[in-house]
């Protein structure tokens, strides 16, 4: 009877209480792509939503291209559908510019701004503001197998060029069964094939574009950039190489079926895990190797969380970014997953953590990577653009892709390189010119 | 002459016997062939999802150690029941609404023809030829007005216009095969319009409705375009659930499978429920 008499307003206390509640709560909805950390970042939900009971995440996980595809209708059409988005280095400044991110110059005194990386940081900013904040960052070098070398007699250099490589790869190509020489990206895209190739025309001296946007895609430096790059991996690459990006390289290589492989620096931690990888023991690592310059030699990438100026809640939606790149997060990810899996390349932190350092011994090497890589100035001779293995232009998107397509034609046989490079040349300058770059 | 005609009639018909025999074995060949061919990619797809995500990647080879690693964490991952619930509801709600609108224009093109129905047939059709991408910006834009982004009924009105041609294509055929004099007897009877289409029409082309929605139902599940970009997290349906398991950094190929497979569980159980109704319906009045 009792209960019976108090039940109603036991009840209407308790909706009272939680309707009060579900008021106070903020949900945002955070878009983000499906590699490793952000993997972790989501498995982390609990961590952040106790630490702050007012804000509830609500995930969007998809494949790159897709989440890209989907951010740009919905942030060009005001849709305000995403809190934070996670965007690459690619797109900030771009979207910065157009006014489609909120400028992060309200950053809380403890997320010490100083602690990230100069060269991450730029690049996230657009007339010195922050518009983006890291969350992990990457450059690109050499992997090899250090048995093979030994085994081998071949001694690696401190920086090796790409004339040695391609010595090293003839030497070691078949030296045991299914072991290619080299392994590189082949598979189109402006984010695959582009992002190695890019480099590899820096260092033999060669640009996209001149000081007057006029494209150099069948300039003698990218003829023999892109010449030795089919030969090479023609005569020591695996088989099928023209349909490898970076996650088949990867397997490849962790199944130790490549003596060396340049890519990006995020791999480390994956070849070093004895679980995903086979060569765990005798992994080496060089710096990515040089021709004619050392500019440009090896990349500069970052997935980084922005808020979109769309979004409706603006405050939570720092407070979660802000979280997710502290260095309180990096900790907290060494202590519940290890520290091999923290997100590297964003704060000097990171580096300055013993625990880190030693469970991470390419760590000192690739700080140093991210730090020389110099967006602003990549190539030997200047040129208009920002970027390392990409140029910051919204056209850059479909050029990189229908470039990369040609060049993996010259891979597969189909065209000459030279056809290649005067077709890619031919379809750039045709897109700069409806871009309005070119008369 | 008798004994004659049946002594050269005999040997006759044994080897059209054997004629018939090998034919009808070389057609069931064809057929099983044909039929692996198309099942191929789902058998390798629910065998992945058994496999390491080295196994995955490595050359590929029936022989391997089953586990159950992916289903575990795919699972751990995220709610697959508030994708497949969002799915359930999209597809046979799009699909009931379809119906709705499509059995009258239907009834209509087929017992009351007009000079420019064919035409206006073919037009629907020829919506369907347009690329869905050439409307994206429009719609999300009215989506976004309206307040439809990420909900449902959003996703329902999306996927019932999206199926309505090829089901009002479908019925009309079915509704066209009937004969009129069962409908005529039936108004001579003094039944009403609404009468002949409850009481007449539907209960003799079930066959052929019943497949039409079962088409509309696969349809609307599988549909990924719409549903990835009219959707977050709210109404995203399984497809989106599937396309989460893509990753430009790392191995996956082992956890999409079975996320895949977890995804196309519920419609391939219907499919193999309901065949023999599709395969009704699919070639009813097809011999008349």
């Amino acid at each position: 009877m009792r209960l019976a008499r108090h039940l109603p307003v036991t009840t209407l206390a308790a909706a009272i209480a939680m309707s009060g509640h579900a008021q106070a709560q903020t949900e945002i909805t955070v878009a983000t792509v499906n590699n490793n950390d952000m993997v972790i970042m989501q498995s982390l939900t609990e961590a952040f939503e106790e630490a702050h009971p007012d804000i509830t995440l609500d995930w969007v996980v998809l494949e790159e291209n897709v989440l890209r595809q989907r951010m740009t209708t919905d942030i060009a059409t005001d849709g305000g559908q995403f809190d934070v988005m996670t965007i690459g280095t690619y797109e900030v400044p771009i979207w910065a510019e157009r006014g489609w991110l909120s400028p992060l110059d309200n950053l809380p005194d403890d997320y010490n701004e100083d602690d990230l990386l100069t060269s991450v940081r730029d690049g996230l900013s657009l007339d010195g503001t922050l518009h983006a904040l890291p969350f992990y960052a990457e450059s690109s070098m050499m992997y090899y197998r250090q048995d093979l070398f030994e085994k081998a007699g071949i001694e690696m250099s401190d920086q090796p060029t790409w004339d040695e490589v391609r010595e090293w790869a003839g030497e070691l190509h078949g030296s045991e069964e299914g072991v290619a020489g080299i392994c590189l990206r082949g598979k189109p895209g402006w984010g695959e094939n582009m992002a190695f190739v890019s480099t590899l025309v820096n260092t033999y001296g060669g640009r996209w574009f001149d000081e007057e946007w006029n494209p150099e895609l069948n300039s003698e430096a990218w003829v023999n950039a892109i010449q030795f790059y089919v030969d090479l991996l023609n005569d020591y690459g695996p088989p099928g190489a023209s349909s490898n990006g970076f996650n088949e390289n990867l397997a490849l290589f962790s199944r130790g079926n490549c003596a060396m492989w340049v890519d990006a620096t995020s791999a480390a931690g994956k070849l070093y895990d004895g679980n995903e990888s086979d060569v765990a023991d005798s992994l080496g690592f060089a710096s990515a190797p040089v021709a004619e310059t050392p500019k440009g030699s090896h990349w500069l990438w970052s997935w980084a969380l922005a808020i979109p100026a769309s979004s409706e809640n603006q405050e939570a939606a720092l407070e979660f970014i802000t979280w997710a790149t502290s260095q309180e997060y990096i900790e907290l990810v060494g202590e519940t997953e290890g520290w091999t899996s923290v997100p590297p390349g964003t704060r000097e932190s990171t580096y300055a953590n013993e625990q880190y350092t030693e469970a991470a011994p390419f760590a000192d090497f690739v700080l140093k990577a991210i730090q020389d890589a110099d967006p602003t100035d990549s190539t030997l001779e200047p040129n208009p653009y920002v970027g390392v293995q990409f140029v910051g232009i919204p056209e850059f998107q479909s050029i990189g892709t229908q470039v990369g397509q040609t060049i993996a034609a010259a891979l597969t046989g189909d065209t000459t390189v030279e056809q290649a490079l005067d077709s890619a040349q031919r379809a750039t300058e045709r897109t700069m010119q409806r871009a309005g770059y070119l008369d | 002459m008798t004994t004659l005609s049946s002594k050269t009639a005999a040997p006759r018909s044994v080897s059209g016997w054997r004629s018939a025999q090998s034919k009808r074995i070389l057609l069931t060949l064809l057929g099983w062939s044909v039929a692996l061919v198309i099942f191929f990619p789902i058998f390798w797809m629910i065998l992945t999802g058994f496999k390491t995500e080295t196994a995955a990647i490595a050359d590929p080879s029936l022989i391997f150690s089953p586990t159950l690693e992916s289903y575990q964490d795919v699972h751990a991952r995220s709610g697959y029941a508030r994708f497949a619930l969002n799915s359930v509801a999209v597809a046979f709600g799009s699909t009931f609404f379809a119906l709705l609108i499509a059995i009258p224009s239907a009834y209509a093109m087929a017992f009351l023809p007009t000079k420019r129905t064919k035409g206006t047939l073919l037009w629907m059709l020829s919506t369907k030829m347009l690329p869905s991408v050439g409307v994206l910006v429009p719609i999300y834009l009215i989506f976004r007005d309206t307040g439809l982004l990420d909900t449902r009924t959003g996703l329902i009105i999306i996927y019932t216009l999206m199926n309505l041609p090829i089901v009002v294509w479908m019925l009309y055929t079915f509704f066209k095969d009937m004969p009129k004099d069962i409908l005529e007897a039936g108004r001579m009877d003094g039944a009403s319009t609404l009468q002949e289409v409850f009481f007449l029409l539907l209960p003799l082309t079930l066959p052929g409705i019943a497949s039409t929605g079962l088409l509309s139902v696969i349809l609307s599940w599988n549909e990924a375009f719409w549903s990835l970009n009219l959707t977050t997290s709210n109404a995203a349906p399984l497809t989106a659930y599937i396309a989460s398991f893509s990753s430009p950094e790392g191995l996956f190929w082992a956890k999409l499978s079975a996320a895949s497979t977890m995804a196309i569980a519920p419609i391939l159980i219907l499919g193999w429920m309901t065949q023999k109704q599709m395969v009704r319906g699919l070639t009813f009045g097809a011999v008349k």
